[in-house]
């Protein structure tokens, strides 16, 4: 493999992890919840698919138990925010801080073990083709999923009953109400959707992408995927493609040490959150489109009281 | 409408709702027959909009049974509601702004998005109540908003309509289409419930009235067959007030606000800009500024206000109490002797959970309140007792939370704190905004009682009635850009509404001469 089909390959994975985690904080983020607790949900699972596959040997078993394991996380969060009504940035803070803690706890006996990584899905022919082929054909099926998981994502938010439902939610609780939506279910269900896809992306973390556990893997990725949620104005397709901005910067710093460039690694690595922290700034100059997409009501408490 | 005994589509019984503080609905009774338009009247706080939301289903009954077309039913959500055929149209509309209109529409009708909007353009030309199925809502005017949520209604199989004050936020022309459409319904067979608190049109669209007073019916009435003054006895229990005034003249040579082509871009994609904003107010004199809501009446507030800075504008394009004041803040233009008054009271006029003292020390800081820094609280409480006392705001004394007070009580409150800065310039934006009768007429008469002393008022209403009793001149303000100056004296409400609308052209043409 040639460095820039390893570049090019890279991206796509690194791009994966941000890209699963920012779709279920959109489809949280949409219905009205923000959900900072997205680095600890990652963190949680990412401990307990990596100990579920390497005690079983079972891929699948680990990514699933990974996914259930975020889903829970997220309904401790659902139920502080969405039944007791607590303000949601400082309970998903909490919540957050409590994976990490969890995720060290769970992984402590892991720590620094590896396990056999999984091989891609060759797709016949297309993979044989230079430079397109070893990119594009020859990933991990999760990567093919996820990458799929937002066309579905951005249909069902623009063409499909759910989706408006979803919106409508997000945008004004009250009058989603007075219309007989059940307000409260659907973020339930939005909130665990949120879980269950950073489970995902905490399992793809640390069984596939970089198959080996150790505590503080997640590394910020978790706010990365927020960040992206308003990169890309909660619009799926430009959210795709920051998550692929995103992983083509984190994988810098191995390129520049591999064509021996003389940047300190620190100042390399420290990349992505540099970017993250521009990106948001510029974007956010912009009042009008982030009026046009985002939820109205994202981070209001909605105590299901029928005035407005 | 007729006589022959036929069973009411709806009948309350013994309705009663109790909320922590007030008997909302105390004993409600009330019969809806089917093809009829049944009134539901009276002042803000009586009950009314407590009892539709009952019979909607978004509110549960504490007691007291519903029938509907004889048979006992329970309405507990607003689903079952829509099912029994029961459609309703808020005050503030329920609609998604980032959505189409058949989006919207989709959220409660199944079918494709084709059939949707076929549908909404069949429903649309037979009851004129046309609207584009695909326009963005955020797109659309109040009165089609209004249009998408009647025609949502219209798409069920409805029985009963709901209107919750449909008229308030319309032109007088919209007024009259809106009555037609709402009269074919009737003739096809649909009841509605038609809440108001505007008399003339009760009795001129209405076929049966009741009047609520504190929650209590007092009364079942034919509109067509009472005057305007014995229904609002009935509803306010007593003869209704009337405010005083004698003509003024302008007693400053110079205006105290004056606007001079004024335009500012709208922040908000949702918003209004404003474009070549010319105004001005004089000493002595009551000026009011008509107009739909949304046509740029918040943008222009804030303008005035100093809320919004716009770095476009010279100095001198907004000239207050002779002072350029473009580039002064809202603290500064204050200090020049400038006192507002908000739209939302709760929020921008005052912060609903802090008592009323802390709420007087917002504006009124400079009024001996505070001794390097540190507040005296005998100075703020005696401040709040006397705006109580004068104002006759109904409350449980200074110490009790903004939040607390009842719509009128509060505006009272508020006007009554920037009254006592004893203002040069008072700028009030919706006045009687959801008031009483007795406190609006209270209200009213303060403004006109500061005319006569010298003060430069202007106020923006959407309440014409209320524009025609106390001001002088007006403006009309359309899409972001305002009228020529008008005298009250020499219009009626048709010539508004014609500038509402946007028709200026053909007025200037036929009756041009109202411009000053």
């Amino acid at each position: 493999m040639s460095t820039i089909e390893f570049f090019l390959a890279g991206t796509l994975s690194a791009a994966t992890i941000f890209l699963l985690a920012a779709l279920g904080e959109l489809v949280a983020e949409k219905s009205g919840v923000l959900n900072l607790g997205v680095e600890g949900m990652m963190a949680v699972s990412a401990a307990v698919g990596f100990v579920v596959t390497y005690e079983t040997g079972n891929h699948l078993l680990g990514f699933a138990i990974a996914g259930v394991s975020g889903v829970i996380v997220s309904l401790v969060f659902a139920v502080i925010t969405i039944s007791f009504l607590a303000n949601q940035v400082a309970s998903g803070l909490a919540v957050g801080i409590l994976g990490l803690g969890l995720s060290a706890l769970i992984g402590n006996n892991h720590e620094s073990l590896t396990i056999a990584s999984t091989n891609g899905i060759a797709i016949p022919f297309f993979s044989d083709l230079p430079l397109i082929g070893p990119v594009l054909f020859q990933q991990n099926i999760v990567v093919y999923l996820t990458f799929a998981l937002a066309l579905c994502i951005g249909f069902t938010f623009k063409h499909t009953r759910l989706g408006l439902a979803i919106r409508s939610t997000g945008e004004n609780p009250h009058a989603a109400q007075a219309l007989g939506f059940p307000v409260f279910l659907i973020r339930y269900c939005c909130v665990a959707f949120g879980g269950l896809l950073a489970g995902f992306a905490g399992a793809y973390a640390s069984t596939i992408y970089t198959p080996l556990w150790a505590d503080g893997m997640i590394a910020g990725r978790g706010w990365i995927a927020v960040a992206l949620v308003v990169f890309g104005t909660w619009k799926t397709g430009r959210i795709a493609f920051g998550a692929l901005l995103f992983g083509m910067v984190s994988l810098g710093e191995l390129i520049a040490q591999s064509m021996g460039a003389r940047i300190p690694s620190q100042l390399l690595s420290s990349l992505p959150y540099i970017v993250t922290i521009i990106v948001l700034a510029i974007i956010s100059t912009n009042a009008a489109r982030m009026r046009l997409h985002a939820p109205f009501s994202l981070g209001e408490v909605f105590d299901g009281s029928e005035s407005r | 409408m007729s006589n022959t005994p036929t069973t009411p589509l709806l009948s309350l019984r013994n309705i009663t709702k109790q909320y922590p503080t007030v008997i909302a609905n105390d004993q409600i009774n009330l019969d809806v027959m089917p093809s009829s338009i049944h009134a539901i009247l009276g002042e803000n706080g009586a009950g009314k909009s407590t009892l539709m939301k009952l019979a909607y289903g978004l509110i549960e009954a504490d007691a007291g049974e519903i029938y509907w077309q004889g048979n006992s039913v329970s309405i507990r959500n607003t689903a079952a509601a829509r099912k029994l055929g029961i459609g309703m149209v808020f005050q503030h509309f329920s609609l998604f702004e980032t959505l189409s209109v058949v989006e919207n529409i989709s959220l409660t009708m199944p079918g494709s998005r084709e059939q949707l909007s076929k549908q909404i353009i069949e429903l649309g030309d037979h009851y004129q109540l046309n609207v584009n199925p695909a326009a963005s809502v955020h797109s659309l005017s109040v009165g089609e908003r209004q249009r998408v949520e009647i025609i949502r209604c219209l798409m069920q199989d409805l029985k009963l309509l709901i209107l919750d004050e449909p008229t308030s936020v319309l032109p007088p022309q919209h007024i009259l289409s809106l009555f037609d459409a709402l009269r074919k319904l009737r003739d096809n067979g649909v009841a509605i419930l038609y809440i108001s608190h505007k008399l003339e049109e009760i009795r001129e669209l209405c076929d049966t009235a009741t009047v609520l007073r504190a929650g209590k019916v007092t009364g079942s009435v034919n509109p067509n067959e009472k005057t305007a003054k014995e229904l609002a006895t009935l509803m306010i229990g007593h003869d209704v007030p009337s405010v005083t005034g004698r003509d003024q003249q302008r007693t400053s040579e110079k205006p105290l606000l004056k606007l001079s082509s004024v335009s500012v871009e709208a922040q908000d994609p949702f918003g209004t800009s404003l474009s070549d904003i010319n105004l001005d107010v004089h000493g002595g004199e009551i000026v009011g500024i008509a107009g739909v809501s949304g046509n740029g009446q918040q943008e222009l507030s804030k303008v005035i206000s100093g809320e919004l800075l716009s770095k476009l504008l010279a100095p001198n394009a907004i000239n207050m109490i002779n002072q350029p004041a473009a580039h002064l803040g809202a603290a500064d233009r204050r200090r020049l002797g400038f006192s507002f008054v908000p739209e939302e009271r709760l929020g921008r006029g005052a912060v609903p959970p802090m008592p009323l003292s802390k709420n007087a020390l917002l504006t009124a800081f400079e009024k001996g309140m505070l001794k390097k820094g540190f507040l005296k609280k005998k100075a703020i409480a005696s401040y709040t007792q006397k705006c109580i006392n004068d104002f006759d705001v109904r409350c449980g004394g200074p110490d009790s939370t903004a939040s607390s007070l009842s719509g009128g009580n509060l505006q009272k409150y508020i006007v009554g704190r920037e009254l006592m800065l004893t203002p040069k310039l008072l700028f009030v934006a919706q006045p009687t905004w959801g008031v009483d009768i007795g406190a609006a007429t209270a209200i009213r008469q303060r403004l006109l009682d500061l005319r006569e002393a010298g003060v430069a008022v202007l106020i923006i209403s959407e309440e014409l009635e209320e524009l025609f009793e106390i001001t002088d001149r007006m403006y009309v303000i359309n899409g972001g850009a305002l009228s020529p100056s008008l005298t009250t004296s020499a219009l009626t409400p048709n010539d508004i509404g014609e500038y509402m609308i946007g028709n200026q052209q053909e007025l200037r043409e036929t009756g041009g001469n109202h411009a000053v």
